[in-house]
């Protein structure tokens, strides 16, 4: 397979690793982010490196009205899209604001869910595709530390999961990618315990090869569902004790 | 706060860590507090550490452009990701030093020599231009014949943070070394040895330092870039794999680092080495980054960490200084399992560490014991009229980096430029750069 990828939310960390392991295997790339003109550098970098086409496309996220006319646009409907949008915001702000709280659910749920509802129909009448979601270990439990994006995580997972469902017959295959702790700037200032800490090297290979081999769920290392099998099988009664 | 070390693992600091992923972020991060900027941890000591605010640069690692061998790229990007795009391409670094994992802006900030320094010169021998962002975040693009480019190679980072540089690639027909390794058995013989093999583009010399200079066992080893004539014929030019790095899982006993242990393992080395000698083909990873397949060397001194000491000797004072460097290792019956001995030709730049003349790398095991050898070291270099290399530094006192008159006109520059309360790292600190 070789044909085109689409990033949404390019400029993240873990976005920039995504492209780069498709880039490498030869793939051409799309880049879509608010405002992708910042992006000109990623692209560069991808020709440079990879020698493939690279196309920067504008990409709201919190527009939703703007996702059909924005997967309308694309100059061909790629053959993998990988939704890499999200905000960890801060749960202190989110509990004290809900507005706050809203603005994060929005980036890591509705926002996703719907571009990625456009590309699953469209991906459904052609008959072929694959469809990634980055979301996150977060979903798998809410705990006090950060619940309102854990909550979020939770809904675009259980989204991913029936787009699985509903998709499987229809020759689009949907895969939800889980990081743990990923080395990039959202863990600035946090000490991460090593074997759970990824680098976004890591996650961009992970997803290449989840995508290639039609997985369906993956941690990206596997430690993580070891992990969070435990956190979600502690009872209610003793969890809610804990500060994890 | 993280705890972050350099390289030796010694010292280790809380620091302050930002991540910077755009030139942005940089200009954010300046405005904000004092900082040092950080690549890739390679440096030895504390270099590339302020416990206020350390920019860690690994996100900014764009490829911009290349075409001909020219290559322009963040300051971020590692050797080891330029050589894995170029190298099938037909290119190689024109200088590097003994390890891939070095950040670019790390080569140009310690102005970096290798193993061609006699012919090449140091890395700023390939660099074009080089952009800096200065106190108030202004970007200057500095060019050879600029001071900012003479203090920039070589400042250690404290010009300013380095965003992105233009460098030249050495064109290679395959990715092979044709080595040549020569036994010698004494310090005498192995400084002859590299005045007679002068026109051998790369040389380098694992000495013995533990038997003193008149036993000093010697591993010279020569090498050219492998034509495609060189080749066996079903070999490949170019099979750029990355290979599985080994990890060290533990440190091992200190004892190792002492009296008998250290001489039988040196001597089986030599033997090693001296058994194999002759004529080679050697791929560029395993002639130019030996260490770099254990993913974590730096761990096997133990948790203490390791201290790097490398001084310069001008030409004329190379022979007895280095005499006298390997006799006082010898009689401490301390540290440095390998040393590496070197040739340097000529050098420019304001601060670069190299000078015409040897240049020697010892390593000993963190401790009270070392500390004091290394200031006895330190003595005997500064008598013959040799300086330090700031890379690899974690302990020099100031008195000492000071006897260097270049130090203070750095410092006299820094205060002048306002750069002293922007850029600081623990090492500028402790040398009152």
């Amino acid at each position: 397979m070789s044909g085109p990828v689409l990033i949404l939310g390019a400029a993240s960390g873990i976005a920039r690793a995504v492209a780069r392991s498709f880039a490498e295997a030869g793939h051409p790339i799309q880049l879509a982010a608010r405002n992708s003109a910042r992006l000109e550098e990623d692209a560069a970098d991808l020709r440079t490196r990879y020698g493939v086409e690279v196309t920067l496309h504008d990409f709201d996220a919190l527009t939703l009205d703007s996702h059909a006319a924005f997967v309308e646009g694309l100059p061909v409907l790629p053959e993998v899209a990988v939704c890499a949008v999200g905000a960890m915001g801060e749960q202190a702000q989110s509990e004290a604001d809900p507005q706050a709280a809203a603005h994060v659910m929005r980036s890591n749920f509705e926002g996703p869910a719907s571009v990625l509802a456009h590309l699953a129909n469209a991906m459904e009448a052609r008959g072929s595709g694959s469809i990634v979601g980055i979301s996150s270990v977060a979903g798998d439990r809410g705990r006090a530390s950060n619940y309102v994006y854990g909550s979020a995580k939770a809904g675009f997972t259980a989204f991913l999961s029936g787009l699985r469902n509903r998709l499987a017959k229809k020759g689009v295959h949907v895969v939800t990618v889980l990081p743990g702790f990923v080395r990039t700037a959202m863990l600035d200032g946090m000490d991460t315990p090593g074997p759970l800490t990824a680098e976004p090297a890591e996650v961009g290979a992970a997803v290449l090869k989840a995508v290639e081999k039609q997985k369906n769920v993956i941690y990206t290392r596997p430690i993580w569902g070891v992990v969070m099998a435990v956190i979600r099988n502690i009872p209610e009664p003793v969890f809610k004790k804990t500060s994890l | 706060m993280s705890l972050i070390s350099g390289w030796g693992r010694f010292p280790k600091a809380e620091c302050k860590i930002v991540s910077a992923r755009t030139q942005a972020d940089v200009e954010a991060a300046i405005a904000t507090a004092a900082l040092i900027a950080r690549g890739n941890g390679r440096a030895y000591g504390d270099a590339a550490m302020n416990r206020g605010q350390t920019l860690a640069m690994t996100g900014m690692d764009r490829m911009l452009s290349f075409e001909d061998g020219v290559l322009v790229a963040e300051a971020g990007v590692l050797l080891a990701d330029i050589i894995h795009t170029l190298l099938p391409r037909g290119w190689f670094p024109m200088v590097t030093p003994g390890t891939k994992y070095v950040s670019l802006g790390g080569a140009i900030a310690a102005d970096v020599h290798g193993k061609n320094h006699h012919l090449d010169g140091s890395f700023r021998s390939c660099v074009d231009w080089v952009d800096v962002m200065g106190p108030d975040g202004t970007v200057t693009r500095a060019t050879p014949g600029d001071d900012l480019f003479d203090w920039t190679l070589g400042g250690m980072g404290l010009t300013g943070v380095i965003l992105r540089a233009q460098i030249r690639l050495r064109k290679v027909e395959t990715m092979y070394i044709a080595q040549e390794t020569r036994a010698l058995t004494s310090l005498q013989d192995t400084l002859d040895a590299f005045a007679e093999t002068q026109d051998a583009p790369y040389s380098v010399a694992w000495i013995d330092c533990s038997d003193g200079p008149h036993h000093g066992h010697t591993l010279l080893l020569l090498g050219r870039h492998a034509t495609l004539e060189d080749l066996p014929s079903r070999w490949r030019p170019f099979d750029v794999r990355q290979k599985r790095k080994l990890p060290v899982p533990f440190g091992a006993p200190p004892f190792l680092f002492r009296g008998l242990w250290l001489r039988a393992l040196t001597g089986i080395y030599w033997r090693r080495g001296a058994k194999r000698a002759g004529h080679a083909l050697v791929d560029w990873d395993s002639y130019f980054y030996p260490l770099d397949a254990l993913s974590n060397w730096n761990r096997l001194y133990g948790r203490n960490g390791f201290l790097q000491f490398q001084c310069a000797l001008p030409e004329e004072a190379s022979a007895a200084g280095l005499a006298e460097l390997m006799d006082t290792i010898a009689a401490s019956q301390t540290g440095s399992v390998l040393s590496v001995l070197k040739r340097f030709g000529s050098q420019s730049g304001h601060f670069s560490f190299p000078m015409p003349g040897y240049t020697l790398a010892l390593d000993f095991p963190a401790s009270e014991r070392s500390l004091e050898l290394m200031s006895r070291l330190d003595e005997i270099t500064l008598a013959h009229g040799g300086r330090f290399y700031l890379a690899k530094d974690a302990r020099m006192p100031e008195a000492v980096a000071k006897a260097d008159p270049r130090a203070k006109a750095y410092a006299a520059m820094r205060k002048q430029a306002g750069l002293t309360d922007r850029f600081t790292s623990m090492q500028s600190e402790r040398l009152g750069l």
